[in-house]
This record gives C-alpha cells, structure tokens and sequence, in this order.
C-alpha cells in the first residue's frame, strides 16, 4: 500500500518545438528577465536622494519608482495595485484563458530558462530520456554540469532580488566583501534556493498542487472562454484518431474511412511542460502555454494539411457557435477595473508636496486658564515631501479673537523628507452663548520656497 | 467525469482509485496519492521540530518546562545575566543595546547639553523631549495626573492649565519633581466657628471674582487678613498665593480641591470652601530624584512645561 499512498514524481521531459506560440513565448521572456535583471542597475538623478531609478527603502520608509516618491501613508496606491492585479486577471481569464500562467508567470519563466539550460547541457527529450536510463560517469557529469548552472541562475536572481532593497552598486561590493546586511544574504539565499527548488526540481508540480490558481480557474472560465483545445470532431472523425498507415496518408482517404486528422504522433504531448495529453480536453493541470498548438501546427504544416487541430478557441466555437466576448462578466470586470485605474492615476497625480495633519489633544480636551480664557491643544505633524527644503508659518483662521501660541517655535524649517511634529495651543476668551465647538483651520504657509501651495487642516475648538 | 452509475474515469479513460465507498449511490471519493515530495516535506518540519524543541522552550513538564539550550544575556545595572531564551529578556537588551535604544541615549545626552532656550526653541528637541516626555509621563506621572496631565479634582493638580502652586517654569517643574511636593494647609476647625468660617468663604469668592453679600465679605477680608485666620500669610494679602509654600492663587476661577466653578449656587460654593476651611488640606507628590536621572527630570518637565500652561 506505501507505494500508492505516495506517488513518485512522474518524470516530464518535454520536447523542443518552434513555432508561434514559442516565439511569443521567448519575446516575453527575454523582456521579463530583462527588465528584472537591468531595472536595479538603472541610474535616475535625484537631488535629496538615492539615484537608484527603482528603490524600496525600507529604513528610510520610502520606495523611488523613477519620479514617483512612495511614502507609507500612500499604502492606499499599494491596495489600489492589488486590487487592478487582481481584476485584470479576473478579466483576462474569463476571456483568454490562463494567459498569466502561461506567459508570464515567474514559474514559467523560470521553469523555461531552467529547461533551455537542461536541452543545451543534455540534448533534447530523447538524448535526456537515455541519460536517465544509463548509469555511469557521463550523465553524472551532464547532470552536475546542468545543475550547477541552475544554481548559478538561481543565485543571479536571488542577488538581483535583493538588489532591489538597497543601492546595487555598493550592495554588490558588500555582498561579495561580507559587509552586508544580513537581511541580503537571507533574502539572497533563500531566493537562490527556492529558484532552484521550484525551477528545478519541482517545475509542473509547482502549478499541479501548489498554486491554488489552478483550482479556481473554473470559477473563471465559461463557454466563451478562449482555451487551449483538441479540436475532437475534426481530429476523431467517427472512428478516431489513427496513424497515417498505408491508406489513410491523405486526408481524403481518412475521411472516406471515418478516421480524423490526428495522426497519434504524439508530439503534442511530448512538448507538455506539465506533462499531459490536451486531446483528453481542459485538465486542472495545463497552464495554457500553448506549445501543444505549435506542435500540432507544425505537423499539420508538414502534411500541409490545415493547421488548427490544436488551437486557442471556446466551448462554444468548437461547438458551431459565436464566442461572446462582450458580455455582463467582462464588463463587471472591466468597469471596476477602469475606475479603480482612473483613481489610482487621479491619486497618484494629485499629490501633496507637504503632508499635514492636525489631531487635538483630547485629554484634556480643553482647559480653562487663570484668565477665564480657554485653551485647546494641538498635536501638528508635518512631512515635507517636496525634494527641497521648506521654511513654514503656522497662522490660524476661522476663530474670532482667538490668539495661536507655539511656544518659541516662529517657523518650521524642514529639509527634504523631513517630518516633525508641534504642539501648537489656541486660546479664546469664551464668550458668552458661544457655541460648543467651533470649527478653526490651520494654515501652514510656506515661506520658502516661493510659489509652494499653502496648507490648510481643519479642526475644532472645543470650549466646554 | 463519470456518468451516474460509472465508476470514475481518468483522463486516459482508466479507472481511477477510490476509497470504495458510495454515497447517494453514485458520490464516490478519489484516493489520489499525495506526490512523494509532500511526504519528505513532512519529515523536513518534523526535523525542524526537533531542532526547535532542543533550541527554544518547548514542553510543559510538571509545574516548569523544557527550557531549550538557546540563551539570551543581557545586563540589568551593569551586572551581566543570562537566562533561556525568552521574548522578555530579548527585549530588555533591545531596550538597552538597539540601535534606537543608543540613538535615544545619545538625544537624551545633547537635550542634558542644551540650554533651555535652545530646547524650546528647536523643533528637533522639542519633538524628541515630546515623544520621550510622553513615555515617562506615562509611566511615572500618568497614574496621579492622567494621560495630558489634566489632574483629578480635589486630589490631583491639572498641569495643564497656567494656574500652578508651586510654579510653572521649566526649572522649578524640574525642582518638584525632583524634591517631590508637601501641600498643606492647615485645618481651622477650633480656630473658627462656622459664621466665621461662612465669611471667609465669601471672601475668598469675591477675590475670585463672584459677587456676595457685602457685609459678609466685610467680615470675611476682616478674618483673612487679620490675626484670627491669619490667611494672608500664606495666600499674600492681595490672595495670589505664596508659591514659596505651594498656596494656590486665589483671585482666579480655577479649583483644584474643590470644584467651586461647578458648583449651583452661592450658598453651596460657600459650603465647599467653609468645608476647606474646617478640613485644611494635606497633599503629597513623592520625589523623583532618585528614580530619574537629571537629564530624564529635564525632559519630563520640559514635557509638562509644554501642555500649554508653562511659564
């Protein structure tokens, strides 16, 4: 019983194909690894600042994106982010199918280039399939070889990882001289190693039993959804699927004879990264990649017979109807996904040099002085987010007769990316029949540089 | 997928492994095997249990537990201690070593250096007498005084008003703080009989501002400030109060024994004060001196300098 309660990885050794789908396949990844590879390396001038182009500083609480400055309090922008992801995926698997997974998902990628390096090293599916069967010194050095190169990927994808976190060029050096953080090396290491776990060794089993996307994509498909499918009408005819045996080499013999067009070469299923047969239909386990409908075009190709027989298309095209592509469920996806983009742009568009917050002291919330007069605190906190340093005037308004006291403080000077914060006190001589609270606004009026917006914060006396 | 009645089907049209059982007549269970790795994952996390339980506090046994080979030293007045490992001793060395603990050692070292001015003055300082101020309050003055400091009537003294005893500059907070306080006057039970007591009372309210019976005040001012009450003593003639001996002004509308400005009307504002009057008053504010260090006293008065009432 111990063997059928754990199964043994089934090995895959797919197969090289070219085609469309493949070099769609490879234009994405050289752009994927390219900009992951070259993004930490890229300069970008900034005066007060780090000339890293992309940075996330995480002591210094703030990520550079090129021109865009990303502080904590824009957190909303990150769920903003999410929420998009989250939609445009919804919207793009209800139309195409797994598109993510099968183009542009880090498994995939990586899984790709751990492969291209496995064909180069080994040979192609039959030379890899031999050197599994023989013993002996040479597959043994073909294999050390492939893997040390793996590891050598993996570990040039943890480092640039980390790259990200802190400036590439000095961290590179202290990397290397044992004078970093060690968060780099962490983050490094386990990088390298679950690169070179997930691309490695587990490959299809990462998409057939870890990633939950595969069990939910149903959820997301439906008749309409363009998938990648056996074509079984045209490739079974009534009495299935034969080899192109003597008499049934043409097309019109085959016809004749009820036998479809797929002639069984199994080619498309010896390129399946993940390692299944499409002509059994949609499987849990394809990611979508479509390398099955370069093989298949391909041979047909060679039989100049039409291609097609493996092809994107829905359910219902495949049953003699019209796939819908506008309908409620992408437009229920869409319009929140515009929106939610239109918000995100108008938020990140609209954003404030200084960043100012009032909150009352509420314990006490008012207290009266030996004047009769009442008094009210305020805690004032201001961020200057400008990439210049700021000289502000803190004026009151909206309260009659009311008279600001900061202390000894008469201006705020904040260099760039300074935050402080100033316990600022308001006292009015309480009229009689005033009400009990009384709105008031504070105004933080820069002084230096000419030209900066003034800063307006409401809040409230309280005087009872 | 099955039709009803059929036995599950693979994609290769083979059938698969069920746990046998039927439900509904046709609801079967597949027995997939789990993938082998997922075994060895388990044995991983059962190796990292062990490593775990050796390292770290694990089981309960009896009235203690394992308490694991890893340890964490840190030191408590200069002596070095060393126990297993555990969250609390973790963070008293990160109270004490940290990167933030010693950057706020060495901010607490240059407000020690500044001069008073230059800490109003710079809204660096002040900000960090702020935050560190607010911590000490918390932790040694808040129970008392509350959080803001606004007192508890007829107990604690609001610090946040301009209306002190003992005085509001930085320096003499600094002083009460360190030195702690006695507040104490004395109880006029024998000296003075109720009518007496009535009228100073009505004095004491006419210098704060309330009106009353004339003649009654008359009387009143006539005791205060002659040899029968004697009160000017302490609370000077003109009622601004002796800050020398922590006599409260006056000629103010602010309370901090008796809350008088609540009060209905005049006969029970009286009431309260003539109750003063027979009571007298004893208060206590323990010192700090020797719990504090100067330059924590400092900041905490600086801090309380700044709840708006600081003079």
């Amino acid at each position: 019983m111990a063997d059928s309660q754990y199964q043994a990885r089934i090995p895959v050794y797919p197969r090289t194909v070219r085609g469309r789908f493949r070099n769609l396949k490879w234009g994405v990844l050289a752009l994927a690894y390219g900009v992951y590879f070259l993004l930490p390396w890229v300069r970008w001038d900034r005066q007060h600042a780090a000339n890293q182009a992309v940075l996330f500083d995480i002591p210094g609480r703030r990520f550079y994106l090129f021109d865009l400055l990303v502080h904590p309090q824009d957190i909303f922008w990150l769920a903003a982010v999410l929420i998009i992801l989250a939609l445009l995926l919804f919207l793009v698997t209800g139309i195409a199918g797994r598109v993510f997974c099968g183009y542009f998902c880090f498994q995939t990628l990586w899984t790709d280039v751990f492969m291209l390096i496995e064909r180069w090293v080994q040979g192609d599916r039959a030379a890899r399939m031999r050197l599994d069967r023989q013993g002996g010194g040479r597959p043994l050095v073909l294999k050390g070889i492939t893997h040390a190169l793996w590891l050598a990927v993996a570990f040039a994808t943890g480092l640039t990882f980390t790259l990200y976190w802190a400036n590439a060029p000095d961290l590179v050096v202290a990397f290397f001289t044992g004078q970093a953080a060690f968060a780099a090396y962490a983050t490094t290491g386990l990088l390298t190693l679950t690169t070179y776990l997930l691309a490695g060794l587990l490959r299809e089993q990462v998409c057939t039993y870890m990633c939950p996307y595969a069990r939910f994509q149903s959820v997301m498909f439906d008749r309409d959804t363009l998938i990648v499918s056996y074509d079984a009408a045209r490739g079974e005819g009534t009495q299935g699927r034969a080899k192109p045996m003597r008499g049934l080499r043409t097309r019109e013999a085959r016809q004749a004879r009820g036998v479809g067009d797929c002639i069984d070469c199994g080619y498309c299923v010896q390129v399946c990264p993940v390692g299944i047969d499409i002509r059994h239909g949609l499987q849990y386990q394809c990611i979508h990649c479509a390398l099955c409908v370069d093989a298949c075009d391909t041979v047909m190709d060679g039989l100049k017979w039409p291609r097609g027989l493996v092809r994107y298309t829905s359910e219902n095209a495949l049953e003699g109807r019209r796939t819908r592509y506008f309908k409620p469920k992408t437009l229920g996806y869409a319009a929140p996904l515009v929106l939610i983009i239109v918000l995100l742009v108008w938020g990140i568009a609209h954003q404030t040099p200084l960043d100012a917050s009032v909150s009352q002291v509420r314990q006490p919330l008012f207290v009266q002085l030996s004047d009769g007069s009442i008094q009210n605190s305020y805690e004032i906190k201001v961020h200057n987010k400008s990439q210049q340093p700021v000289v502000l005037e803190l004026r009151l308004s909206g309260l009659d007769g009311a008279e600001l006291d900061t202390g000894r403080i008469e201006r705020l000077s904040l260099m760039p990316e300074q935050r402080t914060t100033l316990l600022a006190r308001v006292r009015q001589d309480a009229p009689a029949g005033a009400p009990r609270q009384q709105d008031l606004m504070f105004e933080l009026v820069p002084v230096e540089p000419e030209g900066m917006a003034v800063v307006r914060v409401e809040s409230q006396f309280i005087l009872r | 997928m099955s039709e009803s009645g059929q036995r599950p089907e693979d994609a290769s049209g083979q059938e698969v492994k069920t746990t046998g059982h039927t439900w509904d007549g046709d609801l079967c269970e597949y027995d997939n095997p789990l993938p082998r790795w997922w075994l060895w994952g388990f044995y991983a996390t059962v190796i990292f249990s062990l490593i775990y339980w050796l390292l770290y506090p694990a089981w309960p046994v009896a009235d203690t537990f394992t308490k694991g080979l890893s340890r964490v030293t840190f030191e408590v007045d200069g002596e070095e201690r060393s126990t297993h490992w555990n969250s609390r001793a973790l963070l008293v060395r990160e109270m004490q070593n940290s990167d933030a603990a010693q950057r706020q050692q060495e901010f607490l070292r240059v407000i020690d250096d500044s001069t008073l001015d230059d800490v109003l003055g710079n809204t660096d300082k002040l900000a960090f007498v702020n935050s560190y101020g607010q911590g000490m309050f918390g932790d040694f003055c808040a129970a008392c005084h509350q959080t803001g400091g606004a007192g508890l009537m007829g107990v604690y003294p609001n610090l946040a008003d301009d209306n002190w005893h003992w005085g509001g500059e930085v320096e003499t907070i600094a002083g009460t703080i360190t030195q702690g306080r006695l507040g104490y006057m004395p109880d006029f039970r024998d000296a003075l009989d109720a009518q007496q007591r009535d009228a100073v009372a009505a004095y004491v309210l006419s210098l704060a501002g309330y009106e009353g019976d004339a003649e009654r005040i008359a009387r009143g001012e006539e005791i205060f400030q002659g040899r029968e009450g004697g009160c000017y003593t302490c609370h000077r003639p003109d009622g601004t109060g002796l800050r020398s001996q922590g006599a409260p002004d006056l000629t103010n509308d602010i309370w901090s024994n008796i809350d008088v400005a609540g009060a209905e009307d005049d006969a029970a504002r009286r009431a309260l004060i003539s109750q003063l009057v027979h009571d007298g008053v004893q208060r206590e504010m323990p010192a700090f001196g020797d719990r504090l260090s100067d330059a924590e006293i400092k900041v905490l008065a600086t801090y309380v300098h700044q709840f708006g009432g600081g003079q």
